[in-house]
């Protein structure tokens, strides 16, 4: 069977019942979502399927023949950062990184559908990710940031200054 | 990792159907949520595997006032029905998971767990729900409140109901997305005026409230009576205890609010 992977035709050999996330990672060697709980509960291996957030840890893989897969390798490299990326960046959204994965796409996908910057808005649109570090203020400051399409010097960027305490979800 | 075993995927209900057999040996898998993690784990090594990914029955139909909802319609797509259905689906886990969830899988949901799981049932049993299932018999269609008596050997089709006059959907607060609910209460006032409530989180099922309904029109009294239609339990999200507080409060509460409705 095939997957269509950030826009690459990738065959597949692993059996049916393998979860979609162990074959994005241990045999297509995409590293971006992540083994978190396994049983849906934390978002760390979100991807989008068809445009849509799922939990990767979820599907089994047999299910999927000729599905459109985007993780963050989709998105952007260092080089060419989503605008997404660039505001998670900005607004230092990331600490240990082991949550950014599944945010980003899950984000991804409520701005694609025309989600705005009001933070309840995306507290719901996010509301299955769980983030040990942040507090999730900073998470929701970069997505309402992107949402509204704001626009990054990178170079610039500190850590914390851009932060509003206010806005949290 | 996985296991060798067999695995099909049919392409229509028929085929669905027909796989299922008396559904003796057979593990399926609609949305996977429950089953998934199971299989992952290890806890659970079927033989063989349906996966309903794509046999179809995803469809949610509106025929004047019936609703008809396939066994594959993922819950996201029940957020928006009338209550108590829609509050109900909406506050299931998070998107993502209504997303994948499905309705067949949510009404087969609940044997074994630590927890409720199941959540629709409730509301379904409300509204009057019939529930359309293949099995050893053949296919049949029967209340909602008959087939979870008996669903283990089930294949869900679908699920048919007509919209209430009224209807409510009340639970108690989940801290965070990904808990199960630990008890919610679903009332509904069909067309003829008659009151019907069911409370998921209160056994193993969804259960109706058939002595709370008998006394419907004095909240109070309909609140104490609810406890003589449930078997309470301690679970890693409420003690007994605790339940047998908060179901007189939670039936008052949806009676009020289809009192509101009015």
């Amino acid at each position: 069977m095939n997957l269509n992977v950030n826009g690459r035709r990738r065959e597949v050999e692993s059996p049916p019942l393998t979860t979609l996330l162990d074959v994005l990672r241990e045999e297509l060697g995409i590293h971006s979502p992540k083994i978190g709980c396994e049983q849906g509960g934390c978002g760390a291996c979100t991807v989008l399927v068809a445009g849509k957030p799922r939990r990767a840890c979820l599907l089994p893989v047999g299910a999927l023949d000729g599905a459109a897969i985007t993780t963050v390798e989709g998105l952007g490299g260092p080089d060419d950062l989503d605008p997404l990326q660039a505001a998670f960046v900005h607004h230092y959204a990331a600490q240990c990184g082991f949550c950014t994965s599944g945010l980003l796409m899950a984000a991804k996908a409520y701005i694609a559908n025309g989600g705005t910057d009001d933070s309840r808005a995306i507290a719901e649109a996010l509301g299955g990710h769980v983030c040990r570090c942040t507090g999730y203020v900073k998470i929701v400051d970069a997505v309402a940031a992107a949402a509204r399409g704001d626009e990054f010097d990178l170079s610039t960027t500190a850590a914390g200054q851009y932060t509003t305490m206010h806005s949290g979800g | 990792m996985t296991a060798v075993t067999d695995v099909v995927l049919p392409v229509s209900p028929d085929e669905a159907v027909s796989v299922f057999g008396d559904g003796s040996g057979v593990t399926v898998i609609a949305g996977g949520t429950i089953v998934m993690p199971d299989i992952t784990a290890g806890r659970l090594r079927p033989a063989k595997t349906m996966l309903l990914a794509r046999a179809g029955l995803a469809t949610v139909a509106h025929e004047g006032s019936t609703v008809t909802l396939g066994a594959m319609a993922p819950l996201e797509e029940l957020v928006d029905l009338a209550a108590p259905v829609g509050p109900c689906a909406a506050n299931i886990a998070d998107r993502e998971i209504r997303l994948q969830a499905t309705v067949g899988g949510n009404l087969c949901a609940g044997q074994g767990g630590d927890a409720p799981r199941g959540d629709l049932q409730g509301a379904l049993l409300a509204v009057g729900a019939q529930v359309r299932s293949a099995g050893a018999d053949g296919t049949t269609t029967e209340p909602l409140e008959d087939f979870l008596a008996r669903r283990h050997g089930r294949l869900v089709l679908d699920v048919t109901y007509e919209v209430p006059a009224a209807g409510a959907f009340v639970a108690l607060d989940r801290p965070h997305t990904h808990e199960y609910t630990a008890l919610a209460v679903s009332a509904a006032r069909l067309a003829d005026g008659t009151i019907r409530l069911a409370a998921t989180g209160a056994g193993s099922a969804g259960v109706r409230l058939h002595s709370a309904e008998a006394v419907a029109a004095d909240p109070d009294a309909a609140g104490t009576a609810a406890l003589q239609d449930v078997q309470l339990h301690d679970d890693v999200l409420a003690s007994a205890w605790y339940r047998e507080r908060a179901l007189p409060v939670l039936v008052r509460r949806a009676l009020a609010r289809l009192e509101e409705s009015r």
